[in-house]
């Protein structure tokens, strides 16, 4: 019981140890892309500490929704990121919640976050919670169907089992599998907020979706929110290893050599996750608001092929 | 000890019996706590009645008889576990209802058109699913119906409600007519007119593809199925809040149990294309019924479609059942007809919260219209919180209870590669697309119709004003959050309660959660998919309050209030928030231009002239305009031709009547 239980601890503790570090080695490699030289890797920690530290300016009508809605959209963040398998398999609280499980939680942190966007009541709050259900309206059910694929192939929507029978033999090379990692990526894309349905970096009002919502936000309550959205992108990055390259990922009842491996293989692919998703923003534009339901709509199609597919045929 | 089928008939007695200080006292306050409290105790105690017989290990289905109705015939009464379940779900929104009626009633401008009703209509519900014989059942429908419709008709001197209350008689005639002449069919075979009879006969596959569309008919225009939906967004609003929420969270499952019993019971055994045919609906009825819901900005009007796709998700999770049963994989059959039933639990309770919440809303504000309100979260602290839990759980969002039953309709999908069928192999995976996208949708709707209502700034003076609601109202409200909360973490009990049904009806039943370690469920095997709803509540608990310990004790705790920042351009006026127009406008956008042919009209004026420029989105109903506008076309075009008989001179109508019986005598002579 008790190493399990530390394994279960490890794997919290590094996830959220490890979010912004993600983020800032995204940042780094888009800079040394633009021959800018990039802020350092640790900068999105100092903006957390700065941000904790300072204080909160609440905007006069805000409500206990808005207080309440950062801490509680940073749990189910964080609760979500740690039930994906990140360098081990069957970790001791990996059975609580499945991959369909892990998506409503992630649905249920947006809800939140699209409400707070609306609680002040201004423009730019209402148009970012409008535009994050829109997308959240294509992205969800194109994530739900990849995992119904995997689901379908490995008999099973537990991560770890799915994890396992993906690091087995008889897996092979799938067609519906490779539509659902191309449905997997674009809606992570969206859902990060990345180029090109979102730009994280932008302060151009009309352009922006998520940094639209969480404008009222300050000190503390932005501090969690920022660490929920870093939070997600490792969650999302986790998701793909695990399900797509399971390779070096600790089995249940390994020691801790295996789960030094497990955790190496871990680090290995989220670099180069990170590096990837860096070349991608770097080589495209952002995309008008009303092009993304395109985008999404052809993740949404990707995803329901596949799971006919597998409806139609076993080996495909 | 007295069976249960005895206290329950006994209870719809005194239902029928509160009737009458209903109509004496109807003006009073009296009246009004009398009736409610009445129907408050019954509706509990027969709840409570119900589920001790649902959860009594081997109860037997408890039959009785009453010399009513057909001389020769009798009134036949049957409580098994399906029906015993669902007297649960009525008698627990009855009680729900009633409870917040005896606050919320004090509003009411006319509690004489009210409280007569009321209980008649509690009354009727009970008596549909205790009914053993078709007459008995098609009577209660039909009491169940009228009276239904005279509570909607309450306040009928309000505008558009005299026409809701029509197209609902209307619908509700025609789905009787279906009804009745499904149970003509089932009972031609044997000649018995009592369920007991319609079970021991078999069924030619003719005739019950013919039974099962005409059920689906009547059944599913009482439950709102597209495109039959039409009357419900009508009707469940214009009706006063606590019956709003009594049509919506408890009529549209007696209409579900209705499908149930003749579909799953009466029919015999299913076949594959009765599975097809439901999914089709459900599937159509989940995603127009939440696009339909996105584009209102009326609150109770925006709950009653709402009410629409969670049908839909129920005859989803019924047809997998069917499909499954007629395929001969009776474990698969349990899993998807429990996710359907645990639905409609959830539904009636989250629902009917819901609809309390709106009637909260309007009993503070007057206001229905969402455009007009906003802010009520300062105003109404208690309600938005109650609210909001309805919100979360219709929204299907852990760790609540909407999410569950989704979760295990979305299990159920992944047991159907073993479908032999090609067109259900084709028509799963297009149906599991269509519930992910509902649920999606829904959670849109939801974070709008909260968002707009009770959010942001107040829109109007009476949202400005508003005050939170009385002591009753909000009890009732609590408790239905409390129970969305705890079927929510607590699954495993509901799915256990339900074994018996499946038993019943399916001879197979899901795996016994009780005992599963943890409390997690477990619908199949442990690999394959398991939700532990508390384990998640509990961590989702302790990391938030870790992290507000952690940053209030070790970083900052500062906190000051200040205008808001809006980009350095706030507007004082609460004109300038987004509306329900503009938040629904992407999605109205990306879906709405084919389904609803959508479209917004710019008008500029030309140059020079001070004429304000207009903007206007216009929606359209397509299904009212090529469904039901070419059928009341082509009545009234066929009323004004037969317009003519009524001016014929005696002869005339003598020779029709000798026609008449020559053909009626030749149909006769040739009838082989």
């Amino acid at each position: 019981m008790m190493p399990e239980l530390l394994a279960q601890f490890a794997q919290m503790a590094l996830v959220l140890l490890l979010a912004p570090l993600l983020t800032g080695f995204v940042r780094k490699v888009k800079a040394r892309l633009l021959r800018r030289r990039g802020a350092s890797l640790l900068q999105p920690y100092r903006d957390l500490l700065r941000l904790l530290r300072k204080e909160v300016v609440l905007a006069e009508n805000a409500s206990w929704l808005f207080r309440a809605a950062p801490y509680l959209i940073f749990a189910a963040t964080w609760v979500a990121a740690a039930l994906v398998p990140t360098f081990a398999t069957g970790l001791l609280y990996s059975w609580t919640a499945d991959l369909i499980a892990i998506i409503a939680l992630l649905g249920s942190a947006r809800f939140l976050l699209a409400l707070a966007g609306m609680d002040i009541g201004t423009s730019f709050g209402g148009i970012g919670s409008s535009r994050e259900v829109m997308i959240a309206s294509l992205a969800e059910p194109a994530m739900l169907l990849v995992a119904f694929t995997v689901a379908l192939v490995a008999g099973s929507t537990q991560l770890s089992t799915v994890a396992d029978f993906m690091n087995s033999p008889d897996v092979g090379l799938r067609v519906s599998l490779g539509m659902a990692l191309v449905a997997l990526v674009m809606v992570a894309i969206a859902e990060n907020a990345r180029i090109p349905v979102d730009n994280p970096a932008t302060h151009l009002e009309l352009t922006m979706v998520h940094e639209a919502m969480v404008l009222e936000y300050s000190g503390r309550h932005l501090a969690m929110i920022e660490f929920a959205s870093f939070l997600k992108l490792l969650l999302y990055m986790s998701l793909i290893a695990c399900l797509f390259t399971p390779w070096g990922l600790a089995p249940p009842d390994a020691g801790p050599a295996a789960f030094a491996i497990g955790a190496a293989a871990w680090f290995g692919k989220l670099a180069v996750a990170g590096t990837l998703l860096a070349l991608f923003e770097t080589a495209i534009a952002k995309m008008r608001v009303f092009r993304v339901p395109e985008f999404l709509g052809a993740a949404l199609m990707l995803g329901l092929l596949a799971v006919l597919l597998k409806f139609v045929s076993r080996s495909l | 000890m007295i069976p249960g089928i005895v206290l329950l008939l006994a209870g719809v007695a005194v239902l029928l019996a509160t009737a009458l200080p209903g109509i004496a006292l109807g003006g009073r306050a009296a009246g009004r706590r009398l009736v409610y409290g009445i129907t408050l105790v019954v509706c509990a105690a027969m709840s409570a009645t119900a589920l001790a017989h649902l959860l009594e290990p081997a109860a037997a289905p408890a039959t009785a008889w009453l010399p009513l109705g057909l001389p020769w015939q009798g009134a036949h009464f049957r409580l098994d576990a399906l029906s015993a379940y669902f007297a649960f779900v009525i008698g627990l929104g009855g009680a729900a209802a009633s409870l917040f009626a005896l606050g919320y009633g004090r509003h009411e401008s006319e509690p004489k058109r009210v409280l007569p009703f009321y209980p008649l209509f509690l009354a009727g519900m009970n008596l549909v699913v205790l009914a053993d014989d078709a007459f008995s059942f098609l009577l209660s429908w039909e009491f169940m119906s009228l009276s239904s419709w005279a509570l909607v008709m309450a306040h009928h001197q309000e505008r558009d409600n005299a026409r809701a209350g029509y197209v609902y008689l209307v619908m509700a005639s025609f789905g009787t007519l279906a009804l009745l002449l499904a149970f003509g069919l089932l009972a031609a075979a044997g000649g018995d007119y009592t369920f007991d009879g319609m079970r021991a006969t078999a069924h030619a596959p003719a005739g019950a593809f013919l039974v099962l569309v005409l059920v689906l008919l009547g059944a599913g225009s009482k439950a709102g199925i597209v495109p039959l939906h039409a009357w419900l967004p009508l009707a469940h609003p214009a009706a006063p809040s606590h019956v709003s929420a009594l049509m919506s969270g408890v009529m549209t499952k007696v209409a579900v149990y209705g499908f149930i019993r003749v579909v799953f019971e009466l029919l015999g055994e299913p076949q594959w294309w009765s599975g097809f045919l439901v999914l089709l609906a459900g599937g159509a009825t989940a995603v127009l019924g939440v696009l339909y819901a996105l584009m209102q900005h009326d609150l109770k009007r925006l709950l009653a479609y709402h009410t629409v796709e969670n049908i839909g998700i129920i005859f989803i999770g019924l047809g997998l059942a069917l499909a499954f049963d007629a395929n001969g994989l009776p474990a698969a059959a349990a899993l998807a007809l429990t996710a359907a039933l645990f639905h409609v639990f959830n539904h009636s309770v989250f629902k009917s919260l819901l609809f309390f919440g709106a009637g909260a809303v309007l009993a503070a504000t007057g206001e229905r219209d969402m455009e007009r309100l906003g802010g009520l979260i300062h105003r109404m602290p208690k309600t938005a919180f109650a609210f909001l839990i309805g919100c979360g759980a219709i929204s299907a969002l852990p760790p609540l209870n909407g999410f569950v039953s989704e979760w295990l309709t979305f299990q159920a999908i992944l047991q159907s590669p073993e479908l032999p069928q090609w067109a259900l192999k084709i028509m799963v995976p297009a149906v599991g697309g269509m519930l992910a996208l509902s649920a999606a949708l829904a959670a849109a709707c939801f974070v709008k119709a909260f968002g707009i209502s009770f959010l942001g700034r107040p829109r109007s003076d009476a949202a400005r004003d508003a005050r939170d609601t009385d002591g009753f109202s909000l009890s009732a409200m609590f408790a239905l959050a409390a129970l969305c909360l705890a079927a929510g973490i607590l699954p495993g009990f509901v799915i256990d309660a339900l074994a018996p049904a499946m038993q019943a009806l399916l001879g197979e039943r899901m795996p016994l959660q009780v005992g599963v370690n943890w409390l997690s469920i477990v619908p199949v095997a442990a690999g394959r998919s398991s939700y532990n709803g508390w384990l998640v509540f509990a961590f989702i608990a302790l990391s938030a309050s870790l992290a507000v310990v952690v940053t209030h004790r070790f970083a900052s705790r500062a906190r000051r209030r200040a205008p808001a920042w809006d980009c350095g351009t706030p507007d004082p006026d609460p004109a300038t928030q987004y509306t329900a127009g503009s938040f629904a406008q992407p999605i109205r956008r990306v879906f709405g231009t084919w389904i609803f042919a959508a479209r917004e009209q710019v008008e500029m004026p030309p140059p020079g002239s001070t004429a304000p420029a207009r903007h206007a989105g216009v929606v359209r109903d397509l299904l009212w305009d090529w469904l039901y506008a070419p059928v009341a076309g082509a009545v009234s075009f066929a009323a004004e031709k037969l317009n003519v008989l009524q001016f014929l001179t005696i002869r005339r109508y003598l020779s029709l009547v000798f026609l008449a019986l020559v053909t009626l005598l030749l149909v006769l002579a040739i009838w082989p």
